[in-house]
């Protein structure tokens, strides 16, 4: 499989082994799929599957979980005005509505040149400048409906680029290298954990026939 | 107006414009609280934390010293961070992880050298794409201060730490979704018991889950002491507090204040806070403590910012989210969007909580678009009665998490103190406000 790029890959790798177990990358590896695809291609989900030793069905079923996922296509741009409580008292449905009317989609929609898709968001926590808004999760601030069309224009224009990534890219700050504790003594550490259990399964066992012996003799008795 | 003047904690550093750099961290004391922990033993550092009585900043406000001693003794454990931070008007977390991240780095080492953990993880909302570069960047620089990894400072302590981010789900706040959440899962709230993740949480093994700010006043105490903290505040109530204040008021923000001797007036109206409601408008109502929260009147105004004080008062300070309303909010709006929200977010495990929440939405929708019928206010409270049986505080629950239970509390408190506003719409067919 080869739908990741090299760089991508070797990337993919390196987060699965930040975490004890392989399925924790799952979300990561999702949004870095994201970053290369600008959204959670089928093609990205059979992969991370095969990374994290499970089904595509598994990715699938956990991705479609979380909003920031996308498996359908989404515009370069995701703007996302939020419409909760603190915003609300902000006049955030007056936004809304002035965004779906000038770029003429419904929130949930995407603009026919592929550029912006409109989102009604939930509390993003910048509820100091309501209404707040945000473009591919980077905060532009509280909106006037003339502001918001400024940003719109300058979004298509492409004078915002340098400060809002295309949609996927989350983090541009990578991890400086992997895990620096000693393998060998987390190793010595779960080895320890597995014989704990063990035990507490063998105590466990030894009781339960202790106790299953008891009651035999004891019907026996009777 | 009681605007005290005691230190600031976990907002020292918030005046300066680099404040999320290693280089400004060092220039004001970052890492001291570290050191001195790790010349400690590390029942003496827990034992600090345990002296400070520091309450969980999360929304349940469980001692923090309590919750650590509460961890299960195994060879294999674990320490992460709830910074997931998605209470509908809670942006102090968010605060904290973009404009001091090394204080948050700080506090995880201590408490991570604490407890022996295995490995740390800092469980960061993914829609804070800024918050997550900063953390990640203070993390890149703190391993190579020498602060993370192996032989932290020549002690001979060493613990990785990791950087996990979010996707997009309210529910994973809830420690045992964030736990799932971790694991790769869909964030579904574990069934209880076990009650604690400090007995079964990331695995399978003892895990510790501590909030942002919880962490973020970590350093402070260790090098300050536990019994200055707890000098700070209160009864049970020590320390100071970051607040989220929002809506109608002159000047929303961030605010830290000593818990108790401040109180919601204060808040809302002291000039180097909130400096008032906007336009000279009045107070309607509050949220207290996130949408989770039974709303307070004007009348309540007076009580001071402490758990239990809130809590008699039968409201919660919760996720430190203090929402204003004036008195040209519509209440039959504003419970119908917080409902909207639970409706929304609701992981779907439970069906009072899944049924009931889509529910009410409509009823509340109906209601406001001027489509409502009279019976309907008592139909509202009839189902958030199955969702929350006797509508008290606490609340009764009837599913796996508090989400479900925390639904009916504006809708309640919306009727309890506006019920005319419901019967108004229902009788002019349209909402008065417009």
């Amino acid at each position: 499989m080869t739908h990741f790029d090299a760089e991508t890959a070797a990337r993919a790798r390196e987060l699965v082994k930040l975490y004890p177990e392989p399925r924790s990358a799952l979300i990561p590896l999702c949004h870095l799929a994201q970053e290369q695809d600008g959204w959670l291609r089928p093609e990205a989900m059979e992969e991370i599957a095969a990374l994290l030793g499970i089904t595509p069905a598994e990715v699938r079923g956990t991705a479609t979980f979380y909003d920031m996922l996308h498996t359908e296509p989404v515009g370069r741009y995701l703007v996302s005005v939020c419409t909760n409580i603190a915003c609300l008292l902000g006049g955030a449905e007056g936004l809304l509505e002035h965004a779906e009317r000038t770029l003429g989609v419904r929130a949930g929609g995407t603009t026919s040149d592929g550029m912006i898709t409109l989102e009604d968001a939930e509390c993003l926590a910048g509820c100091d400048r309501t209404p707040c808004v945000t473009v591919n999760h980077r905060y532009v601030g509280g909106l006037s409906p003339h502001a918001f069309d400024q940003l719109v224009a300058d979004l298509r224009a492409g004078r915002r680029d340098g400060e809002i990534p295309p949609h996927g890219t989350l983090v541009r700050v990578r991890r400086n290298g992997g895990l620096r504790v000693d393998k060998e003594r987390i190793a010595a550490e779960r080895a320890a954990t597995a014989d704990a259990q063990a035990a507490r399964a063998r105590a466990a066992k030894e009781a339960a026939e202790a106790q299953g012996g008891a009651a035999e003799a004891k019907g026996g008795a009777a | 107006m009681a605007v005290t003047d005691v230190p600031r904690i976990v907002t020292a550093r918030l005046g300066h414009d680099d404040s999320h750099t290693l280089e400004r961290y060092l220039a004001t004391g970052g890492y001291e609280g570290l050191r001195k922990a790790l010349t400690m033993t590390p029942e003496a550092v827990a034992a600090e934390v345990d002296a400070a009585s520091l309450l969980g900043r999360g929304g349940a406000g469980f001692p923090a010293g309590r919750k650590w001693s509460m961890l299960r003794k195994d060879p294999v454990t674990y320490l992460v961070v709830n910074g997931d931070e998605s209470e509908p008007a809670t942006f102090k977390d968010h605060l904290l992880v973009e404009r001091d991240p090394h204080q948050l780095i700080e506090g995880v080492l201590i408490t991570a050298y604490a407890l022996g953990v295995t490995q740390a993880f800092i469980y960061v909302r993914g829609e804070f794409a800024l918050g997550l570069e900063r953390v990640t960047q203070a993390l890149n620089e703190a391993y190579d201060h020498g602060a993370v990894g192996t032989d932290i400072f020549g002690s001979g302590f060493s613990i990785d730490v990791v950087v996990h981010p979010g996707a997009g789900a309210y529910i994973c706040g809830e420690e045992t979704a964030l736990l799932e959440s971790l694991e790769g899962k869909r964030g579904f709230p574990r069934i209880k018991p076990p009650y604690f993740p400090a007995a079964v949480g990331l695995y399978g093994q003892p895990t510790v889950v501590n909030n942002v700010e919880t962490m973020s006043n970590i350093p402070w105490i260790l090098l300050h002491g536990g019994q200055a903290f707890a000098g700070l505040g209160e009864g049970r109530s020590a320390g100071t507090r970051l607040f989220a204040l929002s809506g109608h008021v002159r000047r929303p923000g961030a605010y830290e204040v000593e818990m108790v001797k401040t109180t919601f007036r204060d808040l809302v109206y002291a000039p180097v806070y909130g400096g008032g409601v906007r336009g000279d408008g009045k107070v309607k109502a509050i949220i207290p403590g996130g949408v989770s929260a039974p709303w307070f009147g004007p009348d309540q105004l007076d009580l001071p910012l402490g758990q239990d004080e809130v809590g008699n008062a039968g409201s919660m300070l919760g996720s430190g989210a203090i929402t204003v309303m004036d008195s040209s909010t519509c209440m039959v709006r504003a419970a119908w969007r917080i409902t909207k929200f639970f409706a929304r977010e609701s992981c779907g495990q439970c069906t009072p909580c899944r049924e009931g929440s889509g529910w009410l939405e409509r009823v509340l929708r109906r209601i406001e678009q001027g489509e409502g019928r009279e019976e309907d206010i008592d139909l509202l409270l009839d189902v958030s009665d199955n969702i929350a049986p006797g509508l008290q505080w606490p609340p009764q629950q009837t599913t796996i998490c508090v989400l479900g239970p925390s639904i009916p509390s504006s809708i309640h408190s919306a009727i309890d103190m506006f019920r005319d506003e419901f019967l108004l719409h229902v009788k002019e067919g349209r909402c008065p406000g417009g």
